[in-house]
């Protein structure tokens, strides 16, 4: 027993002196070498034809553009997302990116444990103090946020100006401030052309499972288009799948999120609320490459490119081009700082 | 509200449940845990999906559905009676397994890690609300048929038997393990219907699909003292506060954590003897020596 202890504790010694030589080994590496950046994915992994993809795609053209290092690390459940992180940072990668905002807790962690490495979490959830203000991430940690409520207030209007019922819905995946976020701009937008407009929000539950139910997603959008509404907005991941398919049963339409759903239900999705998860993911990583990374708050919106919604020839035909008009303009207005959109209900 | 639209929505989100819930009471009489309905259900609508893709007729899909069922569910009986592993622990690693295998499925097959393409499936006449699809006619008569086989007829006999008092159902030349390794692939074949449903009716499959159902469907199986009509209402009722909460939400007459909480909040009433005293079948879960 004591040879065991003895030999597990030279094992785990000789552990800890290899790993600080591959960092130090790094650290003189510099200057002129590519920026080594590792990438953890949320669950799911590449094909999810969101997140993930996303920041695949950001990655894959920093590596075409800037020629920088890449390893994807593809974790399952639980767990391995904190020992996916830990292994790229010990491994001395100049950035460590977690895609997702289950990644927050980890990133705050090991970004006091490696303070030379940079981290950056994609929708990295900030925690607020008792009298409700932000508090900060690390100093080595960039928090890549997103307005989405500027992109949902834009489909919000679009969504209410193609209808001619006064009558338009939402499905949300779990209830949580991040979706609301997507309810609140979108009810503005809404109400920006259509003050009359009655709003019809319902979400698919309160557990995780609520981003995976498209059978619940059915059946919350078949109740909403048999009261009357035409257009059905879902921020719900694969819970959405099912408010797709109660569009093409009763040949309504919907409206897609994260990145271009056109795909799920051609001919019923008016357009796709898009996440420019690629750009701020290539955003980060030339950061790093240029020196110029620092921590804090990165925020994308309408200006930065970081969200917008699809206009393109396959969904022209459902937009009018009065309609497109009055969005892009409301687009303007949003850029210009003319329109502060609502982030909360 | 509607009344006929309440029924409508209530019996499609009903389905799952009756299937899945069928299915958990058969086990459970022959003494086995059916923790894996959520299990089974994923990997039927995981090979429902996969056939339907593959050969374009949903009725091959609902075959292989059925067939995804009774793998899972021979391995779990493989594991649990032959080599009489803690029916608990084999039932959550079941689970795990059926979302990992999809998922590696999914990939490989349609190379993603969402969802499926869009496949054949039943019905599709918004007119009649999901009545034109032969599953939901099969869900509704699926408890009354499993309550005749348990209760009318001598396999259904031997099923109590085993789930009650073994030894003594062995001492009359009853084959214990033959037995429960019927009435596990019942429950597999069964509650991967429920999957099949699920996903035939959503026209695809997507990661974790089933979402909990198989779950409610044991609550369900709790809360009916395992018997296959109680259980069955006990569905109804579950499916009845869920259409409740989607047709009254906007309203915010119901908060939403409250229906949730519904069907595991009765399970342990029921478990707590509030209402008559459920009492499980006496084998169940007994390792056998």
């Amino acid at each position: 027993m004591r040879k065991l202890i003895l030999v597990t504790f030279l094992l785990l010694a000789v552990h800890i002196a290899l790993l600080f030589t591959r960092r130090n080994a790094k650290a003189e590496g510099k200057e002129t070498s590519p920026v080594r950046v590792g990438i953890v994915l949320d669950v799911g992994g590449r094909g999810d034809k969101s997140f993930n993809d996303g920041a695949y795609a950001g990655a894959d053209s920093a590596t075409k553009m800037l020629g920088s290092n890449i390893r994807f690390i593809e974790p399952g459940e639980g767990a391995d997302r904190e020992a996916g992180l830990r292994l790229l940072a010990a491994e001395g990668m100049n950035l460590v990116i977690g895609v997702g905002f289950i990644f927050t807790d980890d990133l705050a962690n090991l970004a006091k444990e490696y303070p030379n490495t940079a981290f950056a979490g994609i929708d990295y959830a900030l925690a607020t103090d008792a009298n409700g203000n932000v508090i900060p991430p690390p100093p080595n940690v960039a928090a890549l946020k997103f307005r989405e409520e500027e992109g949902s207030y834009l489909v919000g209007a679009l969504a209410a100006l193609v209808s001619h019922s006064k009558k338009v819905g939402f499905v949300g995946g779990m209830d949580i401030p991040l979706i609301h976020k997507f309810e609140a701009g979108y009810r503005a937008g809404i109400k920006k052309v259509c003050p009359d407009c009655e709003v019809i929000v319902q979400y698919a539950g309160v557990t995780p499972d609520a981003f995976k139910n498209p059978g619940k997603g059915k059946e919350l959008a078949l109740s909403q288009y048999n009261q009357g509404v035409e257009v059905i907005f879902h921020a719900a991941g694969s819970t959405g799948q099912g408010v797709f398919e109660a569009a093409r049963a009763t040949n309504k339409l919907a409206i897609g999120v994260d990145s271009d759903q056109n795909d799920d239900a051609p001919g019923h999705v008016l357009t796709s609320m898009v996440k420019g998860v690629n750009t701020a993911t290539f955003d980060a990583i030339s950061r790093v490459q240029n020196h110029t990374f620092k921590g804090g708050i990165y925020s994308f919106g309408l200006k930065e490119g970081g969200v917008g919604y699809i206009y393109d020839s396959r969904n022209r035909g459902l937009i009018p081009d009065g309609v497109r008009a009055r969005v892009e303009e409301l687009k303007q207005e949003i850029i210009a700082g003319r329109i502060k959109v609502p982030s909360t209900r | 509200m509607n009344p006929i639209s309440f029924l409508t929505q209530m019996i499609r989100i009903a389905v799952p449940y009756l299937f899945a819930a069928s299915g958990g009471v058969v086990a459970e009489r022959a003494g086995i845990v059916s923790l894996t309905l959520e299990g089974f259900m994923l990997s039927g609508a995981f090979a429902a999906v996969l056939g339907t893709n593959y050969s374009g007729s949903p009725w091959v899909g609902v075959l292989c559905g059925i067939l995804g069922g009774l793998i899972f569910s021979l391995i779990h009986a493989v594991a649990t009676i032959r080599y009489r592993a803690d029916q608990v622990v084999v039932g959550v690693a079941i689970n795990l397994l059926a979302i990992g295998v999809t998922r590696f499925f999914l990939k490989l097959f349609f190379a993603s890690s969402s969802n499926s393409p869009r496949v054949a499936g039943f019905g599709g006449n918004i007119n009649v609300a999901g009545f034109d699809n032969p599953l939901l006619w099969l869900g509704i008569i699926v408890a009354p048929v499993m309550a005749f086989v348990i209760y009318k007829t001598p396999f259904g006999l031997r099923v109590r038997a085993v789930g009650e008092h073994p030894d003594a159902a062995e001492s009359v030349g009853v084959s214990v393990t033959r037995v429960r390794y019927v009435a596990v692939a019942i429950s597999g074949m069964l509650a991967a219907l429920g999957g099949v449903y699920l996903a035939l009716d959503q026209h695809q499959f997507t990661d974790q699909m089933t979402a909990g159902r198989g779950f409610i469907a044991i609550s369900a199986v709790i809360f009916g003292r395992w018997d296959p009509i109680r259980a069955a209402l006990a569905c109804l009722l579950f499916a009845a506060a869920e259409t409740l909460q989607i047709q009254l939400q906007g309203s915010h007459a119901i908060p939403s954590q409250f229906i949730e909480m519904i069907p595991y909040a009765l399970t342990i009433i029921a478990l707590a003897g509030v209402v008559g005293r459920a009492v499980p079948p006496a084998a169940l879960g007994k390792v056998e020596d």
